[in-house]
């Protein structure tokens, strides 16, 4: 006997089966938990020979931070490097989308991947989704035609810049460039630049905070400077002369031995096998 | 209907809602403003600056209003926000000074005691749910003693070697942290103020590029002719951003 019904497969898209539900408990006051953001500074500047990407380190969940030492400067291309603010995962699954797509990319054609590619995928994939993936995006590569930094902002819409500030740090962090920049800077001076801007974020803001990661990209070559400043460490370690003695200290050994108590039963019965 | 209710218009004219003419009596929202006054300790005194100009809501319209003023002998106020709230604070402050003054006593009421009343001021008002919408920064010297001091809308007050209101918190203050010292001579204090609101100048959209520098030291206070800031927009990138990049901007 065949049933009456077929349970179909779902056929993909989004189930709005529990909207009711989740809007009776917020009417409730039971709210869903916050995002998890990278409340953030990153940066970007061009330098003489390329490009110089920054970024601090923290994750906040509201205002908890989750992680105190995550990585926002995402690989895109050997020669192209992405910096991410906002939701998380968005910037996180957008930045692996589109480097894969890259790297298919040069399989295919057989050439080295141009800034501009990473940047027309990144925004139309953005504008698709009209703005609901918060995804704020510094976006720096050198390529065949040169050096260049954008900003993508979670809409699609982009900017071709020289230096670039986004997240909840920006302002502080533009403060620093709008009052230090010049161009056709030195490597290190523009890796000192960019650790100050970021630094700017981390004291000023507090979305921002922990250590700040620095990528220099040049023609044919990356430098990938992993906490290249801990500015927040042990600043607040007691320094004292003493130490305490890590186990329990003996004072006394006394050694009071047992009388053995053994009873021998002699002739008694084989033990049964 | 209640007495309690009754709205306070004329008898012969009848009221639409009563809610609505209460509400015109206390302040919702600010319709001429002024954007940051940025001021810090430095030497000699105190300095501050403020740009010269009123925005009506996103057009700028008045393009010469003094928002920082003299206060008795001894101390200066920049405000931000509302202006025509900061013109009633100047009125009740003129009280306030013109009763010392009929003292006459050899004593006169230094920016502490100015930065005190003040703070009951807006935290009165803010009590009453109809606050002076503005952000006021309260510098002087008196006797030797430098203070330099703000006062929020809500009557949130606190005193500090650097102030900023508005924009001015996220984009002067940084600059302010790192780079203000104890003993600035008036020349290199003018050049970090310049250097604060040149920031504001690029990246605030109510900026106006016409600023007054202010300075008030034992001596007395001085508000400098008003002028303006230079721009630099030469930079390379800024020409032809878009050539490796079309559609972006």
């Amino acid at each position: 006997m065949s049933k009456a019904t077929v349970d179909l497969p779902p056929k993909g898209g989004f189930s709005f089966d529990l909207c009711r539900r989740n809007g009776m408990l917020s009417k409730k006051g039971v709210h869903p938990p916050s995002y998890r953001k990278t409340g953030t500074t990153i940066v970007g500047i061009i330098f003489q020979d390329g490009v110089i990407l920054g970024a601090d380190t923290r994750a906040t969940e509201g205002p908890i931070v989750c992680d105190k030492n995550c990585e926002k400067i995402h690989y895109m291309a050997p020669n192209i490097y992405c910096c991410g603010a906002g939701t998380a995962a968005d910037t996180e699954a957008v930045t692996d989308m589109v480097s894969s797509q890259l790297q298919l990319h040069r399989y295919h054609s057989g050439r080295e991947s141009r800034v501009v590619t990473a940047l027309t995928l990144l925004k139309r994939h953005l504008f698709n989704y009209q703005g609901h993936v918060q995804a704020a995006l510094v976006l720096g590569g050198v390529d065949v035609t040169g050096p260049h930094l954008h900003t993508i902002y979670p809409h699609g819409s982009t900017d071709t810049l020289p230096f670039a500030t986004m997240g909840s740090g920006s302002l502080a962090a533009m403060s620093v460039f709008e009052s230090k920049y010049r161009e056709g800077i030195t490597k290190d001076e523009g890796i000192n630049l960019v650790s100050e801007a970021i630094c700017a974020g981390i004291f000023n803001d507090l979305g921002s905070g922990s250590n700040v990661d620095i990528c220099v990209i040049t023609k044919g070559h990356k430098e990938y400077l992993r906490n290249h400043l801990l500015p927040n460490s042990d600043v607040y370690a007691l320094k004292r002369e003493y130490t305490f003695p890590k186990k329990t200290e003996v004072l006394l050994t006394k050694i009071t031995p047992l009388r053995e108590k053994v009873e021998i039963t002699e002739g008694g019965d084989a033990m049964e096998e | 209907m209640s007495l309690s209710k009754m709205p306070l218009v004329d008898a012969n004219h009848a009221p639409d809602a009563s809610s609505c003419t209460l509400d015109s009596q206390r302040t919702l929202y600010p319709y001429v403003t002024g954007t940051s006054v940025v001021a810090f300790k430095y030497k000699d005194g105190i300095l501050m600056a403020a740009d010269m100009g009123g925005s009506y809501g996103s057009t700028l319209r008045y393009k010469t209003v003094e928002r920082v003023k003299p206060i008795g002998k001894h101390s200066l106020l920049g405000a931000s926000g509302e202006i025509s709230d900061f013109q009633e604070i100047l009125r009740y402050l003129d009280e306030l000074i013109l009763y010392d003054n009929m003292w006459d006593d050899g004593n006169s009421l230094g920016p502490k005691e100015v930065h005190n009343y003040l703070t009951r001021v807006m935290y009165n008002r803010r009590n009453k749910f109809n606050p002076l919408w503005n952000s006021l920064v309260l510098g002087g010297v008196k006797n030797g003693q430098k203070y330099l001091g703000m006062v929020s809308m809500i009557g949130v007050n606190f005193e500090d070697n650097h102030v900023a209101t508005g924009f001015g918190n996220h984009l002067a203050r940084p600059i302010l942290r790192d780079e203000w010292n104890e003993n600035m001579s008036f020349e290199d204090g003018v050049k970090l103020l310049e250097k604060c609101m040149r920031v504001l100048l690029y990246r605030d959209r109510s900026a106006v590029n016409k600023l007054q520098i202010a300075k008030i030291t034992e001596e007395g206070a001085t508000i400098y002719p008003p002028y303006s800031l230079k721009t630099f927009w030469g930079l390379e990138a800024y020409k032809n951003p878009t050539a490796g990049a079309e559609g972006s901007w």
